[in-house]
């Protein structure tokens, strides 16, 4: 049995005064892909960001390859080799976009050159002047995690990487994740949408109201469905 | 009308812009990155002045030697006033930064006046520039040229930085989202610090540019902060290239208004300001956000 590559226990989290994160607890193995799963509110997004250390004020134990982060900066967590695609993309409207590309500094060797970038998202080669939000929705998605590529970072964390996207789009997204997780990348999740979470992901943690509730292997997906309807009220 | 007295004043007015230009830089900078409306900008340039005076009276240490020491020493000073004092308004509203760096700008004055008097002491124009080019249309004295054109270079440098390079990028990436940056791995409480640095410095080295043409006067910078913060509100906020053209265009519309209607000559900025913000809020140049 392998160390797990992320090992969170007993995570709290708070937003000024409001306590979001009620003790999480969960691993994730090297080379996995793990989503978590849940309806708004239950502190999938809040549990992302408290491994990336956006969300300063958390208490409990989050290591990664059996090194505690709880107490580092966000710059210090990424430069050990995570690293973050939020939900809203953050592309940057004052770079365009090879300097968004460019912009998150390398902290470790191994990661995609821009060629490689380009090999899984072919369009934005033909953007690389334009202002970053100039692209459409979906460029801006493959810009977003493209970018994260090239740092050699090891786990990725990916926030709705499809929510708004055109089914075509969204398929060309799961595909790279299927891509990614070929090339050793290991990946964590968050989806409203679990059936794309289905055709990508190893593992499920569903969450509820800040802890996690339920872990679903993929394979059992199928015989899980009405358990899954009832935490996700669909 | 005299020519003689037009490019007079257009040369006045290009002198003047230069400072608003180099001023209203630093203070865009800073505002973009730390969100704090720099209200220490003049006393700042006033200290910029005073280091140059000192490295002369104290050191023998002559124009040249203040030009690259005078913006580290008051840059250094800046970064001190960030890391332990302006760090902690950051969360805030913008009116924090607005009084506590007002307040400091008094102290400062107030120190440096109760020291050295308001009259003014003396710097002299460094050997090299003094004396002037006769055009035939007028005469230009080569400091004011070497100021006008200085003080341009300086700007243009910063622009490509900011504008150009991946030390920019960060920047600009920065003022739009500081939290993201950060979890790319970049440290960005250390550039702010730096970039705070940086923008004071500037003021200094305007200082220093300023010592030759107007004494080194305690209160030099109180008069001219607020022309250079009309400055910024006409050129918008963030917008390093606004600030640049903005700066020298109004101080050469000063400096023709004081030629064709020389009442206005105090006033006209304002009235572009106030002009300004009810056509376009955002400035000429600044981007709604």
């Amino acid at each position: 049995m392998s160390e797990p590559l992320l090992r969170v226990r007993d995570l709290h989290a708070w937003y000024g005064e409001s306590h979001i994160l009620h003790g999480v607890t969960f691993d994730i193995d090297p080379g996995e892909v793990v989503t978590l799963l849940g309806r708004n509110g239950a502190g999938k997004t809040t549990t992302m960001k408290s491994i990336m250390g956006i969300v300063t004020r958390r208490r409990g134990s989050i290591q990664f390859q059996g090194r505690e982060t709880i107490g580092l900066p966000s710059n210090a967590i990424a430069r050990l080799g995570i690293a973050f695609c939020p939900e809203e993309r953050g592309i940057f409207a004052s770079l365009n976009v090879q300097e968004n590309l460019l912009l998150p500094p390398v902290v470790r060797e191994g990661g995609l050159g821009l060629d490689g970038i380009f090999g899984l998202f072919p369009n934005l080669k033909e953007r690389l002047r334009s202002q970053g939000t100039k692209l459409s929705g979906g460029e801006q998605q493959m810009l977003a995690i493209g970018r994260i590529l090239r740092t050699g970072a090891r786990l990725l964390l990916l926030d709705e990487p499809t929510e708004g996207l055109a089914p075509v789009v969204r398929e060309h997204i799961g595909a790279t994740i299927a891509r990614l997780k070929a090339q050793g990348f290991t990946i964590l999740l968050v989806e409203q949408n679990f059936r794309f979470a289905a055709t990508v992901a190893d593992r499920h943690y569903v969450m509820e109201y800040g802890r996690v509730v339920d872990m679903i292997p993929n394979a059992q997906l199928e015989a899980s469905m009405g358990k899954l309807h009832d935490y996700l009220g669909v | 009308m005299a020519t003689q007295a037009l490019f007079g004043q257009l040369l006045i007015g290009l002198i003047n812009g230069a400072f608003y230009a180099m001023l209203s830089l630093g203070l865009s900078v800073i505002f973009g990155l730390l969100n704090i409306i720099n209200f220490a900008h003049g006393a700042q340039y006033m200290m910029g002045a005073f280091v140059a005076y000192f490295l002369l009276s104290l050191t023998g240490l002559g124009y040249w030697w203040s030009l690259l020491l005078a913006p580290i020493v008051v840059g250094l000073f800046g970064i001190a006033l960030e890391r332990t004092m302006l760090k902690r308004l950051y969360h805030l509203d913008h009116l924090y930064g607005l009084l506590l760096t007002f307040g400091l700008a008094l102290i400062i004055q107030g120190v440096f006046r109760n020291e050295f008097g308001s009259s003014g002491l003396p710097y002299a124009i460094p050997a090299q520039l003094t004396g002037g080019y006769n055009l035939g249309f007028m005469f230009l004295p080569a400091y004011r040229a070497w100021v006008v054109v200085f003080s341009l270079g300086v700007c243009l440098a910063t622009w490509w930085v900011i504008e150009r390079t991946k030390l920019g990028s960060y920047l600009r990436a920065a003022t739009e989202n500081p939290t993201l940056v950060r979890a790319f791995g970049i440290n960005v409480p250390r550039m702010i610090t730096l970039t705070y640095g940086f923008g004071v410095g500037l003021a200094g080295l305007a200082g220093v540019l300023a010592a030759p043409i107007y004494q080194v006067n305690p209160l030099m910078g109180a008069d001219l902060i607020i022309v250079v913060f009309a400055v910024v509100v006409i050129g918008g906020m963030g917008s390093i290239m606004g600030s640049i053209v903005t700066g020298f265009a109004l101080g050469v519309v000063e400096g023709f208004t004081k030629v064709f209607y020389p009442e206005a000559s105090n006033t006209v900025i304002f009235v572009i300001m106030a002009l300004v913000l009810l056509v376009r809020p955002t400035g000429l140049f600044g981007r709604a956000s």
